[in-house]
């Protein structure tokens, strides 16, 4: 039983579901952060647009999915047990994630290519469903009275080491392809970009191999030795009106808000920094790393500080937070990457004009110009445009991009602002796995809390990039109109689980 | 308490049918707006995902209005 289980035992528990989960979300992410890159790859070249968009429709199908693979394996994992079902998403992920590494080009193979891609990246989704339930279930289930949420905030922070792990990953492949910068880039984008994919199988044969090792949940096992398994774990989760409306409290009064204020502070910060301060790739992204390298540990101090003072005020302080700072946090991101009109040039600036042939005859030309300011912000701005053949006169449409560098003093002031977003991130999740788990009883424990998860994170978060931008195009006078939708949100949530859910904490989840 | 948690289960019955109304107005003015099948695919995705959400939002304004919230289960014989 849980009380008897060992020390040793326990950090054994934690490490081989710990790190399974993580690898599951490393697969996961690395699809989505090299998007741009797989359409490139897997869809027609001739209308970029379209080809994003379609790899824009297959992240979500990725997240719509998710709750599809919280009530399969959810229920698999409570007529079967824990460890058979989460061992099972595992391979799955692992065995998708790779086959996506391998799939030829749409060059190749045609149409057969964005189809494989899409059916791997849906299997994906199911895994990934099925995987959270599994390893939080697990652990909770080994964990001792008092310390429940001390023991799963470990499993909390794979979400976000995963997205570490991914961006870390990436970066370095690109970067160590070639020793000309460039050219590794250009590398990377032919042919490197598998390579993160490639990787996961070898992360997966080891996690396999240590889960393989594992037991059966504690409780579980002694519910099925005294016959006492869920027969039908779906109609008692959903069809029995007592344990529905626990489900329907814990999606609107804690998943729906945690969701959105998880993609807010990790997904939406870096499409922001990237797309509306139009941050460099690299520090983008290196930004993102390391404040995610100093706000983790918050989901273990978090998680544990629940076992003694409740989960529920924890989860919503976070969400008020969100709703109250977001504006400001993002605006002061905003204001610290504006063009600095009003700081002189310190270095000048240079042009470079090149002309690319087209296999039509016609050239594309491409400007470049680069920008020294005394701030210490360096700004590159790439112009193309296409001077036809027939009618030299004309032209194309131009196509303007800027890329900004900024300083040591901002770049460390980014650091702090997305530290503080991620911050909001460890109050709202690193107690929600016990949250969860507390309130289901153990037979069908597995199927009723992996919905919540799913429909929480994987819709209401998953949307959240999209959605944001969306509003965005729609009224573009207003840089910062992305986060009414996940500020709403959080808010609606904040108000529900304040008025509804309980404070208490569960002292045995052996029913 | 338990009264304000009644009332404002009738805020959340009705706010399940005022989200999706809304959802699926902006779904045709961004169809209307841009007719392609790109278009109609992401909006078709989030309505048909949102409304069966709608609807346990729904659904759980109607539990809390009916005080099924009053007092949440201390046990999983409750459940």
């Amino acid at each position: 039983m849980a009380e008897s289980t060992g020390t040793t035992n326990l950090r054994q528990v934690i490490w081989a579901s710990s790190l399974g989960t993580l690898i599951e979300w490393y697969d996961f992410y690395i699809f989505g952060s090299l998007a741009t890159v797989i359409a490139s790859q897997f869809f027609p070249k001739t209308d970029p647009t379209a080809a994003l968009l379609a790899t824009l429709a297959t992240f979500a199908a990725g997240f719509i999915v998710r709750p599809f693979g919280a009530l399969v394996f959810g229920r698999l994992g409570d007529l079967i047990g824990r460890k058979y079902t989460f061992l099972l998403t595992l391979v799955i992920m692992g065995g998708s994630t790779f086959a996506i590494g391998l799939v030829p080009s749409y060059t190749s193979i045609g149409f057969a290519a964005p189809i494989l891609v899409l059916v791997l990246r849906l299997l994906q989704g199911l895994a990934l469903g099925g995987e959270y339930g599994g390893a939080a279930t697990y652990v909770a289930e080994h964990a001792p009275p008092g310390k429940r949420g001390f023991y799963t905030a470990w499993i909390q922070t794979t979400a976000t080491l995963g997205l570490f792990v991914s961006l870390g990953v990436i970066l370095i492949t690109r970067h160590s392809l070639d020793s000309d910068p460039a050219a590794s880039i250009a590398k990377f984008n032919e042919w490197g970009w598998r390579i993160p994919f490639l990787v996961s199988i070898l992360l997966v044969i080891v996690s396999v191999y240590i889960r393989l090792k594992m037991q059966e949940s504690p409780l579980f096992a002694k519910l099925k030795s005294e016959g006492r398994t869920s027969t039908n774990p779906l109609k008692e989760s959903f069809g029995h009106r007592r344990n529905l409306k626990m489900v329907l409290l814990a999606l609107f009064g804690a998943t729906m808000g945690q969701g959105v204020v998880w993609y807010t502070g990790q997904f939406y910060a870096q499409s922001f920094l990237e797309n509306v301060c139009r941050l460099d790739f690299d520090q983008s992204r290196t930004i993102l790393i390391w404040a995610i390298l100093f706000a983790t540990p918050f989901f273990v101090v978090f998680g544990a500080w629940s076992d003694r003072v409740g989960r529920k005020w924890i989860m919503l302080g976070g969400m008020l937070l969100a709703v109250l700072t977001y504006r400001p946090l993002f605006g002061a991101m905003e204001s610290a990457t504006a063009l600095p009109d009003r700081w002189p040039m310190a270095g000048g600036s240079t042009s470079q004009e090149e002309t690319e042939p087209m296999p039509n005859g016609d050239q594309l030309r491409k400007r470049t110009d680069a920008f020294d300011f005394a701030n210490g912000m360096h700004v590159v701005g790439v112009t193309t445009d296409t001077l036809f053949q027939q009618q030299p006169d004309s032209r194309s449409k131009l196509t303007n991009t800027i890329t900004k560098t900024v300083p040591t003093g901002t770049y460390w002031k980014l650091v702090g602002i997305v530290f503080i977003l991620i911050l909001y991130v460890t109050m709202v999740y690193g107690p929600i796995a016990a949250f969860l788990v507390e309130l289901f009883p153990t037979k069908i424990r597995y199927t009723s809390m992996s919905l919540p998860y799913h429909i929480g994170n994987g819709v209401f978060g998953g949307l959240t990039p999209f959605i944001a931008t969306l509003l965005t195009t729609m009224y573009s006078a207003d840089k910062l109109v992305g986060l009414w939708y996940p500020i709403i949100i959080a808010f609606v949530c904040l108000l529900i689980g304040t008025l509804y859910v309980s404070n208490r904490i569960d002292p045995d989840v052996n029913d | 308490m338990d009264q304000l948690k009644r009332i404002a289960g009738i805020v959340w019955m009705v706010m399940g049918p005022v989200a999706l109304y809304y959802l699926i107005t902006m779904a045709l003015s961004e169809i209307a707006r841009k007719p392609l099948l790109d278009t109609k695919i992401q909006w078709g995705v989030f309505v048909g995902v949102f409304i069966p959400i709608a609807i346990g939002l729904t659904v759980f304004g109607w539990y809390a209005f009916k005080g099924e919230y009053d007092r949440l289960p201390e046990s999983s014989d409750e459940i």
